[in-house]
């Protein structure tokens, strides 16, 4: 039983091995603040990495996320700001918005049987536009419940806190894994991204399905954009540039396959935290460039996928498949 | 998995911790500086010369650059603060939205300055002081320059900066403010070349075009070096002489202007000086030995270089850029 969790259990000890190195080397490391912190600092990539892993396991990529981050915090600031709405119902818009954003690009996958590569980078392209068509400023958003949001945290000693980011992503990965292992709709995707005409024959429904994790990913590339807009406190048109790719990096170090039908939603998790570690190490050190933590995150992503395609190697080799979660 | 393979995995663990308890001992004040990225020369060398102004006093500077991201930028900020640092620097990339960081930063007693740019907080206490140049002033010293030069009398055209940015706006206020103060000083053209080479000559060579083949022109301002330097070359093509015959004068103190200086083709900068972190340092050092709070805004020099120096100043900057 072992090899169906090796990617998960490597994953996992890099990140052990990673944090115990660098808690070596800097006295301040190993504390509950630093742990906080890379909760909340990586939160909004990790709920955008929770949807990247369900489409990615359904057999299609997301490039639009990024942007639809970017555009999610204008949209939020320019109601809040401009438009006097309560942020409450300036959230709900967003998230239908992003929702509906998501759910119309995975319509045109299923209904025209595009390559989601195509219709993803569009939707990346119209999300972008649309957040430069509202501002191009970077807008403040100066409402007081913002602030209160901002300070709402669970605190522990030691200056160490689990922010609100970093509750709701934990949260979503909590759900996330829930859906996808006990629910008809992770059995779906499952199934979907590990061969698609079986599936069909098998009676999951493709098209319902497809639309249902586009718009999922969405959903959550909206939660994290509201999630940016708290941890920033302003709407900017080119936030997040460049996220889309940050959580494909961390969904495949996670231990998914990007050809999809395999994976964990908590392996993603873990991904998502190696890559903040790597971060925090290099501004810790201080006197490394900045772009060490893109090389150090480079060369990961190629050890896991030659690790991915080694096993696979192996079980096929053995004459068993990868076994489905 | 046993479970003494557990036990010593963490006895390891806590003796790595152990280990890096000791190192923490020496004194020296930790600065942790978190700067916008490395876009243009200038920027570059503002990283550098933080390096070497850092070393002079004793510092240990920790750098992070933020690859043009907000969120890098926090994130590096709320490292600094875990790590316990003495005094944060942060280059901000836009105005907004460090209130929750700068909050934590103060929470944990760790001064903040701002380098080179200003930012939009409510809460004013959140930092210690913001170095910056003093952009209307350059405008003014560059217009000063040009009005004695010129005995007050003089027709300028003018390179704008990118439409709406803060130092274009600043710099042609300064520049304006001596313009009315000299009747025989007009601005007949101004346009915006955006701060690139390319868009200052082209510009430029519109303005020439308009005025008679440039006969008509007593001098060009231009609101930073790039764009001087590409008027320079559309004033030459032109058949005239740069320096002469148009007079150039701009903002900056890059290398190039220098060069240019030196060879008879541009008459003044006004230096916008990479040198942030200097000031910052010594306002750090005296608010750490008597707990004397500095000005809110420490504004740096603009000193204005005409071409008697240049050679000396090309190759004193050659190197810092």
């Amino acid at each position: 039983m072992i090899h169906r969790f090796l990617p998960l259990l490597v994953t996992s000890a890099v990140l052990v091995v990673g944090f115990l190195l660098c808690a070596a080397q800097f006295p301040n490391f190993a504390s509950l603040r630093v742990v906080g912190n890379l909760l909340t600092d990586n939160a909004f990539l990790g709920i955008t990495a929770v949807g990247m892993t369900f489409v990615i396991l359904s057999g299609g990529i997301d490039l639009s996320v990024g942007a639809v981050i970017g555009f999610t915090t204008v949209l939020l600031a320019v109601l809040i700001e401009q438009g006097g709405w309560h942020p409450f119902s300036a959230f709900a818009v967003a998230l239908a918005v992003a929702g509906g954003f998501g759910a119309a690009m995975g319509a045109v996958i299923h209904v025209f049987q595009m390559p989601p590569f195509i219709v993803t980078l569009a939707g990346m392209f119209v999300a972008r536009g649309l957040g430069f068509v509202l501002s191009t400023d970077s807008i403040p958003i100066n409402h007081p419940l913002y602030a209160e949001l901002g300070d709402l945290a669970l605190r522990f000693d030691g200056g160490g806190k689990l922010t609100l980011p970093a509750l709701l992503m934990l949260g979503v990965v909590a759900a996330a894994v829930v859906c996808a292992h006990w629910t008809r709709f992770g059995a779906n995707l499952y199934a979907l991204g590990g061969n698609r005409q079986s599936a069909e024959l098998m009676g999951v429904p493709v098209g319902r399905t497809t639309v249902a994790v586009y718009a999922l990913s969405g959903l959550l590339a909206g939660l994290a954009g509201i999630v940016f807009s708290l941890y920033t406190g302003a709407g900017y048109s080119l936030a997040a540039t460049g996220v889309e790719l940050d959580t494909i990096t961390a969904v495949v170090i996670g231990g998914t396959q990007l050809t999809g039908g395999y994976g964990y939603v908590i392996g993603t998790f873990i991904g998502v935290l190696i890559q903040g570690l790597i971060q925090t190490y290099i501004t810790f050190d201080g006197s490394l460039s900045s772009w060490w933590t893109k090389i150090a995150i480079g060369v990961l992503l190629f050890v896991f996928i030659l690790l991915q395609k080694g096993l696979l190697a192996v079980w096929t080799g053995r004459g068993g498949a990868p076994a489905e979660a | 998995m046993s479970r003494t393979w557990l036990i010593s995995a963490a006895a390891a663990a806590a003796l790595l911790i152990g280990l890096g308890g000791a190192q923490a001992a020496d004194k020296k004040l930790v600065v942790g500086f978190s700067q916008i990225g490395s876009e243009s020369g200038w920027r570059a060398a503002e990283t550098k010369t933080a390096k070497t102004e850092a070393e002079k006093r004793g510092i240990d500077l920790k750098i992070s650059d933020a690859q043009q991201k907000q969120e890098n930028q926090i994130k590096a900020v709320r490292s600094f603060v875990a790590q316990g640092v003495d005094a944060i620097f942060i280059a901000p990339v836009v105005a907004t939205g460090w209130d929750s960081v700068l909050k934590e930063a103060k929470e944990a007693k760790i001064p903040v300055v701002l380098l080179d740019r200003q930012i939009e907080t409510r809460d004013p206490g959140l930092y210690m002081t913001a170095v910056t140049s003093d952009t209307v002033l350059e405008g003014r010293v560059a217009g000063e320059w040009l009005a004695k030069q010129t005995g007050g009398t003089c027709n300028v055209v003018e390179l704008q900066g990118t439409v709406g940015s803060s130092p274009a706006i600043n710099r042609k206020k300064g520049f304006d403010e001596v313009v009315a103060k000299n009747p025989g000083m007009k601005i007949i053209r101004t346009q915006s070349g955006d701060f690139t080479r390319a868009k200052g000559k082209e510009v430029m060579e519109s303005f020439i075009k308009a005025e008679n083949g440039g006969k008509g022109i007593c001098a060009v301002y231009a609101h930073n070096d790039d764009m001087a330097v590409g008027a320079i070359q559309a004033i030459k093509e032109a058949g005239l002489k740069p320096g002469k015959d148009i007079l150039v004068v701009s903002i900056d103190g890059v290398p190039d202007i220098f060069k240019a200086m030196a060879d008879g083709e541009a008459n003044a900068t006004v230096e916008l000086t990479p040198n942030m972190a200097g000031p910052a340092f010594d306002a750090l050092i005296a608010f750490k030995k008597d707990g004397k709070a500095p000005p809110k805004w420490i504004q740096t020099e603009s000193a204005l270089f005409t071409p008697d120096t240049a050679k000396a100043e090309y190759e004193r900057r050659k190197d810092a850029y």
